[in-house]
């Protein structure tokens, strides 16, 4: 039986080092900024996912008791990413992006970055 | 003594949310950590009172429930699909694109959560809300029909989310 659990959790663990693997790849292999963001929210997804369900499973199957704690830690990472994620997006949309480059904002005309008044003189770091 | 309940509990979904998460943080369910987990459940929404003007009203929980588990299978699905188009897809015939989501939802809470889904989904991350508020900038990985990408998102998490926040 214990055979069975272990094989459950080593599944767990090879998943999420899978999508983690793929998620890093991701970072080098994808050319543009905004395409290379995708690839850090599929890791805290899947990747982190199943390292915390692998870690719940041990614990109940094996050691025998419960732990949900980790439930929290996706909770927590559910609640981060997406703001990170957000701002790095709207800071290559401050710096790179032309309203005119962007699909229509139909009748708000421009995007809430686009929108604040331009400051001129702030460095400009886009050539690095 | 309604009156008196919604005294001490201003906002009873916060208070069963801290109890929630300080039990799990403490990991055991002793009756010790959840007599101080409720303490700290009364308390700060009384302290945090006067920033909470108005709460979101949660109308349907099944909603709620359907809603979580539509979007951790999605999350998984997505997945599979990005880490295909990762490895085996050629840069050059990858499709980015920007999709320009056009929002019937009008609270604030609602459009976030809707937000932190679609970036949370992976191959589309939410990038902007147009100037008023009326319109989410999407982009995604590979999308070869923006029009799709837009009436799935809508069909699938706005429908839903409307359902449970307005």
């Amino acid at each position: 039986m214990t055979g069975i659990f272990e094989i459950l959790i080593a599944f767990f663990l090879i998943v999420s080092g899978i999508f983690g693997f793929v998620g890093s790849f991701g970072m080098i292999k994808l050319k543009d900024p905004m395409s290379r963001l995708h690839a850090p929210t599929k890791a805290t997804t899947l990747g982190v996912g199943g390292v915390l369900l692998a870690s719940i499973a041990h614990s109940v199957l094996l050691e025998g008791k419960l732990s949900l704690h980790e439930l929290l830690i996706t909770l927590f990472l559910f609640l981060t990413a997406p703001i990170t994620a957000l701002f790095i997006a709207k800071w290559h949309i401050h710096r790179h992006e032309q309203p005119q480059d962007l699909p229509d904002a139909g009748e708000d005309e421009l995007w809430a970055t686009h929108a604040v008044e331009q400051v001129e003189d702030v460095p400009d770091h886009s050539a690095n | 003594m309604m009156k008196l309940l919604r005294r001490i509990f201003p906002h009873p979904h916060l208070t069963f949310l801290l109890t929630v998460v300080w039990v799990l943080l403490a990991n055991n369910g002793s009756l010790n950590s959840v007599v101080f987990g409720l303490l700290l459940g009364i308390i700060i929404p009384f302290i945090t009172q006067p920033y909470w003007p108005d709460r979101p009203k949660l109308r349907n929980w099944s909603m709620v429930v359907e809603y979580i588990l539509v979007v951790l299978w999605d999350i998984v699905i997505a997945n599979i699909t990005v880490a295909r188009i990762i490895l085996f897809k050629r840069d050059s015939d990858r499709e980015p694109n920007w999709v320009c989501v056009p929002l019937d939802l009008r609270t604030p809470e609602a459009i976030t959560v809707l937000a932190g889904t679609i970036t949370m989904t992976p191959g589309t991350v939410s990038c902007d809300l147009s100037a008023q508020g009326h319109n989410l900038l999407v982009h995604c990985l590979d999308a070869p029909d923006p029009a799709a990408v837009r009436d799935e998102i809508k069909q699938r998490y706005e429908r839903r989310l409307k359902e449970i926040f307005e």
